[in-house]
């Protein structure tokens, strides 16, 4: 027998080596018998047909050039003259041509402060007050009559700008709605609770399409005679009541899986119940929801593309009305890939910007 | 003035009472989990209560800071007295520490963090003197080199000692402890019974739930069975081992003390 000492009992092994290098792994993984060889091979004789058609199509014969629609009616490639002769319209809109460079810089502004909102250390207070300057530098941008800026109705706005501003402002003003009707739904008062679940389950039992109907044609007819909400505003509002049920939902699912414990320790320190959520519950009930949250977020802004049936011109809209050009017609495949990937960069995005939060949140913290 | 004749009816604690318990009744539902407990803890003193689970001891303490609500009888904490006001609840709790047997830290937050917020939210003390007086819990129970480090980091002992560092930087007048050792490996509770005895010897009000009987005949001044809703026995620790009166509690002590 050997004699126990601690440095005996802690003498570790190498692991044994299981990784052979590429070719292993490729006959280990898709060559292991007759079945999978078979397979391997179909799947790859399927992209050998698929992948260098789309190459030939999509950049080797395609056409580029601005404005040459005759061009591409001979050419066996893509069309992405359409987008390229059009980029201006399908982005804008309707905003008057010589001050497209306002909603440009607009929108710069915008993803400029995001980005910068998405560093964790500038997350002070400052970032409120610069948060409302670039807010208010936006709009005045957008709207004109000040500062020697000829104004524009907001009827004119549209396309890119017109999306962004639906679902900037409709998921930055939803999530905490979003929280309160959570918050609210748990609450001990019965009045609050009942109305927290009649809002959630009426809203989440009808389709956001109707919902912008309502705004747009059944809302007004309520207004007295002489006044007008604004069209953009009221599907705003639309789109910000539906996302806060669905996210209130999911806060919900995530304020349940704190355990008791944390709101008792943190009512014997003599916090009180607003604090108590804010420093304690909610960091932690916020941070567990974080991937259903973002699905929401991803979906709701896809579904502003909605907003085209109240004819609002946002971006899919002004494709549409590039695509019922004569011009155009038949060049729908280039179009709708263009604004497929600008949709996936917006999503794209939010998704790799939740994973980073998430990394960085739990950064330390292990359970 | 309105003030003073609000409190009037309520402050009239026997003159160094710091808890009096008066005929307190608890329901849950159909179920009579406290049948008219009455007990009075003096500044200073410490108590440590025993019993089998489900005696009611746990449901006892948590009453003193009203994280249970009892149905009848009164509770007055250092004059001021329990009862549905909410201002009287907050103020109490941050005047009574408490323990959990699950530790019950604040998983997002550093060690440091756990113990600010009570200070700083409650409190109302400046973020550099909180840091301060948080080191120097941290220092006294054995663990500042911790915290930067978030609670699930460290071992069950060591979360212990930061909850109770937690619960002394809100400088407490009583601290409660429910089960403090329960729910730790046996090589770690000495580490926290440590610092519960140095708190003793520093004359802290104490009310303990445990079954570490060491703990009890070292530190309590009294020590209480507990047995279905109602204190059976109370006595100092010395009678209370070597001679207990009733036959439940020897029955009691027979089986724990194996």
């Amino acid at each position: 027998m050997e004699e126990y000492t601690p440095e005996a009992a802690y003498s570790p092994m190498k692991p044994p080596i299981t990784h052979t290098g590429v070719i292993g792994w490729i006959k280990k993984n898709l060559f292991n018998g007759y079945l999978n060889s078979l397979l391997t091979l179909g799947i790859l004789f399927v992209f050998y047909k698929i992948i260098p058609p789309f190459i030939r199509w999509a950049f080797l014969d395609s056409v580029w050039c601005p404005d040459c629609a005759g061009a591409c009616r001979k050419a066996a490639g893509a069309c992405w003259s359409v987008v390229t002769s059009n980029i201006r319209f399908i982005i804008f809109g309707f905003y008057p041509y010589s001050q497209q460079w306002r909603p440009l810089i607009a929108m710069l502004l915008l993803f400029g402060l995001i980005y910068y909102s998405s560093k964790r250390e500038n997350w002070r207070k400052s970032l409120i007050y610069i948060w409302a300057i670039g807010l208010f530098v936006m709009g005045t941008l957008m709207k004109g009559g000040i500062f020697g800026l000829v104004p524009v109705e907001s009827t004119k706005w549209g396309g890119l700008p017109l999306t962004l501003l639906l679902s900037v402002f409709g998921l930055t003003a939803a999530y905490p709605l979003g929280v309160i009707l959570a918050l609210g739904r748990r609450s001990k008062m019965p009045g609050i609770r009942w109305l927290s679940i009649i809002y959630i389950e009426l809203i989440r039992g009808v389709p956001l399409i109707s919902l912008l109907f309502m705004a747009s044609i059944i809302f007004p007819l309520f207004l007295p005679e002489g006044v007008t909400i604004n069209k953009i505003l009221r599907a705003q509002v639309a789109i910000i009541l539906f996302t806060a049920a669905y996210i209130a939902e999911v806060v919900r699912g995530g304020l349940q899986g704190i355990s008791k414990g944390q709101y008792e320790a943190a009512e014997s320190l003599g916090l009180n119940y607003v604090l108590t959520m804010r420093l304690v519950i909610l960091p932690q009930a916020l941070k567990i929801v974080i991937p259903p949250t973002v699905s929401i977020l991803i979906s709701a802004f896809k579904d502003t593309s909605l907003v085209v049936i109240i004819a609002l011109w946002d971006l899919m809209k002004t494709t549409q009305s590039v695509l019922s050009h004569p011009k155009w017609m038949g060049f729908s495949p280039e179009a709708y890939i263009f604004l497929a990937i600008l949709y996936f960069l917006g999503c794209f995005s939010m998704s790799n910007y939740s994973r980073k939060l998430e990394r960085e949140l739990s950064q330390g913290e292990q359970r | 003035m309105t003030n003073k004749t609000k409190q009037e009816p309520t402050a009239q604690p026997s003159s160094n009472a710091m808890i009096e318990i008066i005929d307190l009744h608890k329901w849950y539902g159909e179920l009579h989990v406290l049948q008219g407990i009455n007990l009075t803890v003096k500044r200073q003193e410490r108590i440590v209560i025993c019993g089998p689970s489900g005696s009611g001891k746990s449901t006892l303490i948590r009453c003193i800071n009203r994280l249970e609500e009892h149905q009848r009888g009164r509770i007055i904490v250092d004059g001021v007295e329990l009862t549905n006001n909410v201002k009287n609840i907050e103020k109490i709790r941050a005047e009574v520490g408490m323990v959990f047997q699950h530790f019950n830290l604040f998983p997002h937050l550093t060690i440091l963090d756990n113990l600010t917020l009570g200070p700083i939210w409650v409190r109302k003390i400046p973020r550099k003197k909180a840091e301060e007086t948080a080191m120097y819990y941290l220092e006294k129970v054995h663990i500042a080199d911790q915290a930067k480090k978030y609670p699930g980091q460290l071992s069950g002992g060591q979360q212990q000692r930061v909850a109770i560092a937690r619960s002394l930087c809100m400088n407490p007048k009583i601290m409660l402890f429910d089960e403090p050792t329960s729910a730790l490996d046996p090589e770690m509770i000495k580490e926290v019974l440590d610092v519960m005895v140095e708190l003793a010897r520093e004359g802290m009000t104490m009310i303990v739930v445990t079954h570490e009987m060491g703990f009890a005949k070292s530190v309590a001044h009294r020590v209480l069975f507990m047995d279905y809703g109602r204190i059976v026995e109370e006595n100092t620790p010395e009678e209370f081992f070597s001679n207990p009166r009733h036959e439940r509690t020897k029955l009691f002590l027979s089986q724990i003390l194996r």
